[in-house]
């Protein structure tokens, strides 16, 4: 009898090891999917090349050559081998333009994911903790937001608060939110019944621990897969701010106002329109491949162990 | 099926009315003072000043001015535009069938693309043209539309010159409005070549706003498909030897809409944000160009009545979409 016991007694896991085998275990199911991982690296590379931006980049983005204006790409007829990607009508380097803008794209995402994330999950583990009043008008307030096509809100909140990126952010992240509220709510009502929280409970937890430390970890999934949706969404929809003349202004060389600037001149240079946008498609394309493995690989319902 | 009506009903009416309380009071939380934003005048008098706050009625409490709005608004008085000052209700209807003869045709692509795509996708899971189908909807879903539809316009109407860059017809063609849909109006005046000339104009337009939308259809579509296939009872009507194209097309395909039909109605949503990005790159005269435009030249009335309208037929379409979900899924009724 007692061997028995002891032969049943599991092996002492520390939290390093669980984590490790998480880990192990995402990266196997992630793995699987190919366009996922092409994502991952193409997302890494474009990190690195808004870091190293300064180094790589070969111009300012800033200084017109003006004996070089609308210089096509170096492949076309007229081009320069100094001017890569051609440029502008003001003569600026477009190459170097688009390197700099990978800084404003990927630091406009995952400013605008995070201030969404955070309000998102604190309201919503607020909602789905006390229910009652509470809940009913923070879900109405969130019914309010998704009435308006996220893009006009943006657009009019701009319009309230002044054309500039930092407002252009702070609308958007408004109009993400009530996806990441609604996610955390759902989640915590689920998680809220189960034992686990009931023994916590018991043991003394009070809400701000029971919230936070003991139902909020276990909501991580869908919150991981709906922020990278919104990290995509938050780049595209900053561009189109952008090219409405109503996000970053110029001549910061962000990319939606890089084709704003460019828009005049399509039909006589297409370069200063298609590379810009080409940079948009291949970045937010990356995050979704991303974000299409994450979901295979954090929804446990798709898992096929 | 008329209680879920009313259950529906007894959440949209209070979202409504905070809809209505974000448009009013947005105009109040400007900088600068509303009296000389909604009058458009720059510099005033004092007196001038208090002459129009009264004519507005701004210098009564704010919860009055509220409900004198919300009045106006039931009974169709959205107030007038600063700069053209025509009623803004008449401005929206003269424009609103433009935008939805746009958005009827690009979802009308949408669907006619999108639910094949899904289809052959699931049928033929894993294979070159399940990847591929999949691989183009992820590319379409990441477009930034605005792009999108200027590269169009260098290639077609640049390049090629098939189509036209803006506008909904020749400005050859002059016919009375009856309809205010371009493409029946053209049909009706009879003229030679103005309804090829309506289409041509729609074309690029729609194929840009329909892009999201497709894509979003296609990729819901594989996934209700995969799902329904793999369920009992399609087996057993495999088994009963029916023909494939009987188990797909007749029994997983209705029940692999229900979802679909849910996804079409919400991106009628996507699809008037993705109106105001297409309207203005084809200057095509609708509600989007309209909004984008009031921003622009500061129309803050327009801005308020437009952004409630929008709303409203949102949230319209949004309990048309529940409602008819409700018919074909009887499982939700109660």
């Amino acid at each position: 009898m007692a061997d028995a016991i002891t032969a049943k007694t599991p092996e002492i896991v520390t939290t390093g090891q669980m984590r490790r085998q998480m880990l192990k275990e995402f990266w196997f199911y992630f793995s699987e999917n190919r366009g996922a991982v092409i994502g991952l690296f193409v997302f890494i590379a474009l990190v690195v090349v808004a870091v190293l931006a300064p180094v790589i980049a070969p111009h300012s983005p800033f200084e017109q050559y003006r004996d070089a204006v609308l210089r096509p790409p170096v492949w076309a007829e007229g081009g320069s081998w100094s001017f890569l990607l051609g440029t502008d009508p003001v003569g600026r380097d477009i190459l170097s333009r688009l390197i700099y803008g990978a800084q404003y794209s990927l630091f406009i995402g995952l400013f605008v994911t995070t201030l969404s994330l955070l309000g998102g999950i604190l309201v919503g583990l607020i909602a789905g903790y006390y229910r009652g009043w509470i809940d009913t008008v923070i879900m109405r307030l969130m019914d309010i937001i998704l009435a308006f096509p996220s893009l006009l809100l943006a657009l009019v909140l701009v319009a309230i608060l002044g054309p500039s990126l930092t407002n252009g952010m702070i609308a958007i992240a408004l109009t993400l939110q009530p996806h990441f509220v609604r996610l955390t709510r759902a989640a915590v009502m689920e998680e809220k019944t189960k034992d686990y929280v009931t023994a916590a409970r018991i043991a003394g937890a009070g809400p701000i621990r029971l919230m936070f430390r003991t139902i909020l970890p276990n909501c991580t999934g869908p919150l991981i897969v709906q922020a990278t949706l919104s990290f995509s969404n938050a780049i595209l929809d900053a561009a189109a701010l952008g090219f409405l003349g109503m996000g970053a202004q110029p001549p910061a060389p962000e990319w939606g106002t890089m084709l704003a600037e460019a828009r005049e001149f399509i039909l006589r240079a297409w370069w200063v329109v298609t590379f810009p946008g080409l940079a948009i498609l291949i970045t937010v394309l990356a995050i979704n491949l991303m974000g299409d493995g994450l979901r295979d690989a954090l929804d446990p319902k798709l898992k096929r162990s | 099926m008329f209680g879920l009506l009313l259950r529906r009903l007894a959440v949209l009416i209070p979202t409504f009315l905070g809809v209505s309380i974000i448009a009013f009071s947005f105009i109040r939380l400007l900088p600068g003072d509303p009296v000389m934003l909604l009058s458009g005048e720059r510099v005033m008098s004092p007196e001038r000043h208090a002459q129009i706050s009264a004519q507005l009625g701004m210098d009564r409490p704010m919860v009055i001015q509220y409900f004198d709005y919300l009045g106006g608004v039931l009974t169709g008085d959205f107030g007038s535009s600063i700069v053209s000052k025509k009623p803004i209700l008449d401005q929206f209807w003269a424009l609103f069938p433009a935008t939805v003869e746009l958005s009827i045709c690009a979802m009308i692509i949408a669907v006619a693309l999108g639910i094949p795509a899904g289809v052959i996708a699931a049928m033929k899971r894993g294979s070159i043209f399940d990847q591929g189908l999949m691989g183009i909807a992820l590319v379409g879903y990441s477009m930034p539309i605005f792009w999108w539809g200027l590269l169009l316009i260098i290639l077609f109407s640049g390049t090629l010159q098939w189509f036209p860059v803006s506008g909904r017809i020749s400005l050859m063609f002059y016919f009375p409005q009856v309809t205010g849909f371009m493409l029946i109006d053209s049909l009706l005046s009879g003229q030679k070549g103005a309804f090829s000339s309506a289409i041509s104009h729609l074309a690029l337009p729609s194929i840009v706003l329909a892009t999201i939308p497709l894509a979003v259809i296609a990729r819901q579509t594989r996934s209700a498909m995969l799902e329904v296939l793999s369920e009992d009872y399609v087996r057993t009507a495999r088994a009963k030897g029916l023909s494939p194209f009987r188990v797909v097309g007749v029994h997983a395909l209705r029940n692999a809409m229900i979802p679909v039909i849910t996804t079409i109605g919400l991106q009628i949503g996507v699809m008037l944000a993705g109106a105001i990005l297409t309207e203005t790159i084809f200057s095509w005269p609708g509600i989007g160009k309209w909004m984008v435009d009031s921003v622009f030249r500061r129309d803050y009335p327009v801005i308020q009545g437009g952004l409630l309208l929008i709303a409203a037929i949102i949230m319209t379409v949004n309990l048309i979409v529940d409602l008819m979900y409700g018919l074909i899924n009887p499982r939700i009724r109660h």
